[in-house]
């Protein structure tokens, strides 16, 4: 009978969080380590602005989610396992997710904004330190916790992981549809649905012009209606918004999303996200691509990268052209 | 292991980043927030190269085999060119009044770049400037988030420089915690790739002493400043330029101009009496205070301590006392029309001399200090050619001291100085550890522990084992800066270990001609102990001191025009 690494890989499992990384690559990584003492993180600081996914899977399903866990504890020969939980989760039902745990999974409230689960954040959070991105290479998986290898993994991956181990997984995902849906909530479907069969299915084709943001309200891509027939390969994560929406003020919270979420360390982020709000606020777009390439090519963690698309996908397919036909 | 860097192979070893592959092959990368002594940030994002097609830091990224590096591209200078542009965006430029002194790294990679750099307006053009005591100035305006003065604030044990959330910025900010002080040790002010940190009244109130006529004007000079100064004027680092200094003060007014080595001299006699009356009355460890960012560190953070720090003066205090007190009698003038300028390599001097303790009567000892850094500029701006000014001595009496008083100005010189002169021996010591070196000697028939440790991190520890094992040393000299005083913050920029180094090896030069190896053997000390310091009572009263426990200074906030804004 195959171990769970190569269940895993058969049913070629990717990141859930969105970085659609294959699953059992970091496995491996972790299990082949020299360091005999290692670590096991569920990630479930969701942060990502209306979605809930993530939130779904740990109301409904907690015991497939902590039967992964326990599957990864027991596969890297860890120490423990932690479950990094968004503050408010944490709030609603920490305690309750604490005493079903047991001993071995201990479940920590999230500090800071967005980039607080990013998963070397994460890190440094339960180090008790600010919750800051560390400099990769090295990766958890070969210096994570304490300096120990780490699996860091996303809630819904772990679900997955259990399913695939009871022989229950059929390539289901997540997704969560909110923003101007009119079906709002979090719906379960084949992984390589595309984004129009998940709306009309799920009865979220609206019936006023919009168009969608996808992988995340805040750094998801902005798709207009006839870009929808591709599947999702980022965060489970669909916003719907009405196209008169003002454009500018969704920006300014993008922009405020990023500000108040990043951790301020790195230059390209911290000014970049700064002089975009700016420029936002004036209107003048003359110098933000040079932002979005600093951000994109230079940023020191992924935010400043994920942090370009909602900007550089709403000003070019809808802004920059709204405003050529004003002329 | 190969790797190739702009087409070419070289070779490398496992664990090194690109960084040190470019230097060790004369490769330039421009860099901004990478400085030697703290841990890497990565964080400006200026030495962006490409590794395998990847736009990457080359401070942090370790290279692999195979990996191919280019240095130079038009994508890679559009991403320095627009990070340095969004870096002086937030930098308020004040640069005439900087102590990069227009040497700044940042205008060069300007120059370099082709760089904008007021293509935004100054994000940070009304943050506000935090005093430090006497000592020290942080204008957050200025600071560009590199936070290279958090983590020295921290490897220095002191932690007093900290992160805040500010809306949605985290900012560098001096700590309100109650436990958390600032000890002035100023290599905030030397790591800082900004400028943002700066001496009181540097460099607006240099010009003060000197305008004030009808004075005798006596500069001082410490032993570390010989070995440092040169480097503002081209001169190789480490030239000893003590008696380049001594003409060039004359020139802008001094009347006599005196060696702090001297006074070194007089610590050395008076802090080996004090020693063997420790051990004869076992109140042992003695730790030595003629560092005034120890001393406070002492005070604030290990005040029960105090009992254990000498109670001698430093060098420049007892020096000073002995000018108004003794030589200006001597000379026909009143104390009071003699003004005393310390040249110091240091910022905690500038608080030291508010000391109401070191105080001779209502008298202060020394008037002012003026930090390397602030007489070069003096000197650029009277256009006095320092690098070919002739050779002057160093008036008498206070011109002639022995080698030991030259070397107080390195890490160890106060120790070795103080163990020759009460036993003829050099002690042989052995790094423990980085920044910690100990030797036992024989003095006697009791063996001596001594500890010499610098950077206050490193002197933390020994505090924590003195506190488990109180004898673990009988006596310890710490300086709070890295390599001693050649490395202080008053000291030019840059600075790095590099030049530490060199600057500690032309200060072993200037000290190698003096006749009088020992303190106790100089005619000076000898002659002013017989003609002046004759009781205990004067001794006490020019040579000692006492310390108080410290509870947390007022970090005092000003706009940018100079008004409180707490």
């Amino acid at each position: 009978m195959d171990n769970i690494i190569e269940k895993i890989r058969k049913e070629n499992l990717l990141g859930r969080s969105g970085s659609m990384f294959p699953v059992c690559l970091k496995w491996e990584s972790v299990k082949n380590s020299d360091q005999k003492e290692r670590y096991v993180i569920c990630n479930a600081s969701e942060g990502e602005v209306e979605t809930f996914k993530d939130y779904y899977i740990l109301k409904n399903h907690k015991e497939d989610v902590i039967e992964g866990i326990n599957l990864a504890i027991k596969e890297m020969e860890a120490k423990r396992g932690y479950i990094y939980l968004n503050a408010s989760y944490f709030d609603e039902f920490g305690k309750e997710l604490q005493e079903f745990c047991g001993e071995k999974i201990k479940v920590i409230k999230k500090r800071g904004g967005y980039i607080g689960g990013e998963e070397t954040s994460v890190i440094e959070a339960i180090e008790g330190n600010v919750p800051e991105p560390r400099i990769k290479p090295p990766f958890p998986s070969q210096v994570g916790l304490w300096g120990l290898p780490t699996l860091v993994n996303n809630v819904e991956t772990l679900y997955c992981v259990a399913k695939i181990n009871k022989g229950e997984y059929e390539g289901e995902r997540f997704f969560s549809i909110f923003g101007d849906a009119p079906n709002k909530g979090v719906f379960v479907f084949p992984k390589d649905i595309s984004v129009r069969e998940l709306l009309e299915k799920t009865n979220n084709i609206p019936s006023f012009d919009y168009f969608v943001q996808v992988g995340g309200g805040g750094g998801g891509d902005i798709m207009l209606p006839s870009e929808i027939d591709c599947t999702i390969n980022s965060l489970g994560s669909v916003i719907i918004y009405n196209k008169e929406i003002d454009k500018y003020q969704l920006m300014k919270k993008w922009a405020n999303f990023f500000l108040e979420g990043n951790c301020d360390k790195c230059t390209p982020c911290r000014e970049g996200l700064y002089r975009i709000m700016e420029m936002i606020e004036e209107e003048d777009f003359d110098e933000i691509e040079k932002m979005f390439f600093v951000m994109q090519k230079t940023s020191l963690c992924p935010l400043g990268v994920v942090a370009v698309k909602p900007f550089k996908t709403l000003l070019e397919k809808i802004i920059y052209k709204e405003n050529e036909n004003k002329n | 292991m190969k790797i190739k860097i702009n087409g070419k192979e070289v070779k490398v070893k496992e664990g090194e980043t690109i960084l040190e592959v470019a230097k060790r092959n004369d490769l330039h990368i421009p860099t901004l927030c990478f400085h030697s002594d703290v841990k890497i940030s990565a964080s400006c994002r200026i030495c962006i190269v490409s590794a395998n097609g990847n736009l990457v830091t080359a401070c942090s990224t370790k290279v692999c085999e195979g990996m191919e590096v280019i240095t130079n591209s038009l994508e890679i200078d559009k991403a320095r060119k627009t990070n340095l542009e969004l870096l002086f965006s937030q930098h308020q430029e004040e640069c005439y009044d900087c102590i990069w002194n227009l040497n700044c790294k940042m205008l060069d990679l300007a120059k370099e770049f082709d760089a904008r750099i007021n293509i935004f307006e100054d994000r940070k053009s009304s943050y506000p400037i935090y005093h430090f005591g006497s000592s020290l100035e942080f204008d957050s305006s200025k600071c560009i988030d590199c936070r290279n003065c958090i983590d020295i604030c921290k490897k220095q044990g002191v932690e007093f420089l900290d992160l805040q959330e500010n809306g949605n910025l985290m900012e560098t900010v001096p700590s309100e915690k109650e436990n958390r002080d600032c000890v002035y040790c100023g290599q905030c002010i030397v790591h800082c790739p900004a400028g943002s940190f700066e001496a009181v009244g540097e460099f607006e109130k240099t010009k003060k002493p000197l305008k004030e006529k009808n004075k005798t004007l006596i500069f001082q000079i410490a032993p570390a400043v010989r070995a440092t100064i040169g480097e503002e004027f081209g001169l190789p680092y480490g030239f000893p330029s003590m008696e380049k200094l001594v003409t060039c003060l004359k020139e802008i007014g001094g009347d006599k101009v005196f060696d702090v080595s001297i006074g070194a001299d007089f610590t050395t006699v008076e802090e080996s009496k004090e020693l063997l009356e420790r051990v004869e009355e076992n109140r042992l460890p003695m730790l030595t205070s003629c560092c005034p960012a120890w001393v406070k560190f002492i005070e604030f953070y290990y005040p029960e301590f105090i009992p254990n720090l000498t109670t001698v003066k430093s060098p420049h205090i007892i020096l000073g006392g002995l000018v108004k007190k003794h030589l200006a009698q001597k000379i026909g003038v009143l104390e009071s029309e003699v003004t005393v300028i310390s040249v110091m390599p240091c910022v905690a001097k500038k608080e030291e001399i508010e000391r109401e303790q070191i105080k001779i009567g209502n008298l202060k000892p020394v008037d002012y200090v003026m930090t390397t850094r602030e007489v070069a500029r003096f000197f650029k701006n009277k256009k006095i050619d320092f690098k070919n000014a002739k050779n002057s001595p160093a008036d008498n009496p206070f011109g002639d001291p022995s080698s030991s008083g030259v070397s107080y100005g390195t890490s160890g010189g106060v120790m070795s100085s103080a163990f020759f002169n009460i036993s003829g021996e050099e002690a042989e010591f052995k790094e423990e550890r980085k920044g910690l070196k100990v030797a036992k000697v024989n003095y006697n028939g009791n063996e001596l522990r001594l500890a010499v440790v610098h950077g206050l991190g490193n002197a933390k520890k020994v505090l924590e084992e003195l506190k488990e094992d109180p004898l673990k040393y009988h006596y310890v000299e710490a300086m709070a800066c890295y390599g001693g005083c050649i490395g202080g913050g008053g000291q030019s920029v840059p600075m790095n270990e590099e030049i530490r180094k060199k600057r500690k090896e032309g200060l072993c030069l200037s000290g190698e001609d003096k006749k009088v190896k020992k303190a106790k053997d100089n005619p000076i000390i000898n002659s002013t102990y017989e003609d002046f310091l004759k009781d205990e009572e004067v001794i006490k009263e020019i040579c000692h001191t006492s310390y108080k426990k410290k509870e947390k200074s007022f970090i005092r906030k000003t706009n940018q025009k100079g008004e409180n804004e707490n």
